[in-house]
């Protein structure tokens, strides 16, 4: 192969590998979205806390332990703001949960603001996780493909339980037709529940999963939560496929960029979307929506 | 007028009047004492807060504080005590409006900090036209010191062109320029923009041969793509010119990719150097100071602040704590808050205790204040404590040498002020 086209290659398989942080993140908001309506503008937040939970707990637990206590914290926090705050908004007009939402992410910056200062957090990857595995041409971090093996089995879990289970039926029953499923009896608000504890616990894992290689400050939230965005509204609002093939599709134009035209690889995605949105308003697989359309 | 006056014959309506006047007086009294003598002097203290230059701006905060703090523990000056009155400035706009509020609304006796290049220019043209003292603290841009440089204004903050061959001496000593191929990354804007211009500059001058400039976003925080570049150009030395917290996430990253390729730049905080932390800490960049400085005043200094703040001062706190004692000198040893009398102690032959080994001063010409700076690098000693995993060179310009050889020259950078 000539020189210049494994560059490419190579930048297309990082592409791709970037595609699965994005993925883990953009899920959680898109199945927030679909079952509650609701646009979590705090999503990002919740990555924040993640990435702050592993950095406060690997020194008194060790990195493992806080690597699993992490996402669950995170996720346990979501189910509270589910059930005391989200739940209110589930009939309410949608712009109340974007102002809700919006404000409870200023909240968390400020507050992680105030507590932990302002500066990046020291924050390094495990010694164990050190070093590169090369192949061929191709060469690439161990820390980061354990990353995109820890992304894939937690997409790939998602979707087992989303598809798979009878948990994952009331869900798909209740994205269709919440009354209906009230009417047989069933009531949606533990499955709304877990649905946000899913969501935000995966946000939180994406926290803990980066906290190792972007820096740990109060706004890494707000820098991922408009990515997030984009992959959700390219791949279309509430579309588990979608999403995925969006999250790879960002990945491999913004690796692409950044080979070509740096200065354009941020502005690369919000020209992509506005390519989907007007070619393709409802994103790439995305069903109609009653609520937006 | 004359309604008031006919209004004012009836005596319930003169009681009103005189018990309001009484009251305006009670007002106007200390206010007007204010402005004389015993109320405090006022200084307009403006930095980034938020946003990438935020971590920063927090520091610097702490060090205004600690030097105001000091100043009134030893009794203030003339009589009077300081009074700091912060804000976040933002963005240029905004940092141009409250400049604005803290001069006419709140009239301050002094404006001081400022981080960003092009928030330092719209503060520095409020001073200007309302003829008020403005130290900038962290505004590295050269032009800010040529061709835009204000009779008002004087920089705390070293230039870009200082950073530049600070870093150069530093790498034409380890013979990484000459003949040497070199790759560049640069924030996409003003500071980085300047920056590289220097860097390259400096470069070219000195028989390196250039590969490439990337401008990279200044919300980029994953630069994996980047790096996959180095490793396919493999330059013999990358140069980064990128700010903030882009630094601190390159650095890690290009620890984490391994690049055995001699990295360094021309621009380094100690906020990105803790950032990156131990295992991502990597390259060689100059500084304008670090705890690790040797000189009685900056150990004295570093143990004030630890027991102030409860962490260790890096380069930004340093900054904006000299500039509000500077000023205090200033005021007390020429018995004035007077603007042209202050200009005049700072342009004059007086140097200052700037934390460093020797005394610092202010250029006449220009306004720069020329002192010792560093060069830093990650500790060899493995066992290092988690704040000394990087190490401090000796002073550059060495003992023997002229402070001023890193600032431009007036020929390189002319200033003249109107």
């Amino acid at each position: 192969m000539p020189t210049e086209l494994i560059f490419i290659v190579q930048q297309v398989a990082n592409g791709l590998l970037l595609g699965f942080y994005y993925l883990l993140i953009a899920l959680g908001l898109s199945i927030i979205f679909s079952l509650g309506g609701i646009v979590n503008l705090a999503h990002g937040a919740f990555y924040a806390i993640g990435a702050y939970l592993i950095v406060f707990l690997s020194d008194s637990l060790g990195y493992g332990l806080a690597f699993v206590v992490s996402p669950v914290a995170v996720g346990v926090l979501g189910m509270l703001v589910e059930r005391f705050f989200f739940r209110r908004f589930y009939r309410a007009d949608p712009t109340l949960s974007l102002l809700f939402t919006f404000a409870l992410s200023m909240v968390i910056e400020q507050a992680l603001r105030m507590i932990f200062g302002a500066s990046p957090l020291s924050f390094s990857i495990p010694e164990f996780a050190h070093g590169q595995v090369i192949v061929g041409d191709f060469f690439y971090p161990v820390y980061r493909i354990g990353m995109l093996f820890v992304a894939i089995a937690a997409v790939a879990g998602t979707w087992l339980l989303l598809n798979r289970t009878a948990f994952g039926k009331i869900v798909k029953a209740g994205i269709n037709d919440p009354d209906m499923v009230r009417a047989m009896g069933i009531s949606l608000n533990p499955v709304m529940t877990a649905v946000c504890g899913l969501g935000i616990g995966l946000a939180g894992l994406s926290g803990v999963l980066l906290a190792p290689i972007t820096g740990v400050q109060p706004a890494m939230g707000q820098e991922i939560l408009t990515a997030a965005f984009v992959v959700v509204v390219i791949g279309g609002l509430g579309s588990f496929w979608g999403v995925v093939v969006a999250a790879m599709l960002v990945g491999v134009i913004r690796g692409l960029t950044s080979y070509f035209y740096p200065p354009a690889s941020e502005a690369s995605l919000y020209l992509l979307m506005l390519l989907i949105l007007v070619l393709r308003p409802r994103g790439l697989l995305g069903e109609k929506f009653e609520r937006l359309e | 007028m004359t309604d008031e006056k006919s209004s004012a014959s009836s005596p319930r309506r003169r009681l009103l009047l005189q018990g309001s006047a009484a009251f305006a007086a009670g007002l106007a009294v200390p206010g007007f004492a204010r402005a004389q003598d015993g109320g405090p002097i006022r200084i307009g203290h403006l930095t980034p807060r938020t946003g990438f230059l935020g971590p920063m701006g927090e520091y610097a905060v702490l060090g205004a504080t600690m030097a105001v703090e000091e100043v009134n523990a030893a009794g203030g000056v003339l009589g009077r005590k300081f009074e700091l009155l912060t804000e976040d400035s933002v963005n240029p706009q905004t940092a141009s409006t409250k400049a604005q509020r803290m001069v006419e609304r709140d009239k301050v006796d002094a404006l001081v900090g400022e981080i960003s290049s092009a928030s330092g220019l719209a503060i520095a043209q409020v001073a200007a036209r309302a003829k008020t003292l403005f130290l900038q603290t962290g505004c590295n841009s050269d032009e800010l010191r040529g061709k835009n440089c204000s009779r008002y204004m004087f920089h705390l903050e070293a230039c870009n062109t200082m950073y530049v061959r600070t870093i150069g001496q530093a790498l034409l000593r380890d013979g990484m320029v000459k003949g040497k191929r070199w790759m560049a990354f640069t924030a996409d804007y003003a500071f980085g923009h300047d920056l590289f211009k220097q860097t390259k500059k400096f470069m070219d001058e000195n028989g390196a041969v250039f590969v490439s400039n990337d401008m990279l976003p200044t919300d980029a925080t994953e630069f994996s793509a980047s790096l996959l570049k180095i490793r396919q150009q493999k330059p013999d030395l990358v140069m980064s010119n990128l700010a903030g917290n882009q630094t601190t996430n390159f650095t890690k990253q290009y620890n984490e990719f391994n690049i055995d390729i001699p990295f360094a730049g021309a621009d380094m905080n100690m906020t990105s150097i803790w950032g990156a932390g131990k295992n991502g800490f990597s390259g060689v960049w100059p500084i304008i100071w670090t705890h690790q400085v040797q000189a009685p005043s900056a150990k004295e200094f570093v143990a004030r602040f630890q027991k102030r703040w409860k962490k260790l001062p890096e380069n930004q706190a340093v900054n904006d704590y000299l500039a509000i004692k500077i000023l205090a000198e200033a005021m007390a040893r020429t018995k004035s808050v007077e603007v042209d009398k202050i200009i005049a102690f700072l342009e004059g032959d007086n140097s200052f205790d700037v934390l460093r080994g020797r005394p610092g001063y202010f250029r006449p010409w220009d306004h720069q204040m020329v002192y010792e700076m560093y060069t830093v690098q990650p500790s060899e000693d493995k066992n290092a404590g988690k704040d000394d995993f990087m190490v401090t060179s000796k002073p550059v310009p060495a003992a023997d040498q002229s402070l001023e050889v890193l600032a431009p020259t007036q020929e390189e950078n002319m200033c003249k002020f109107a």
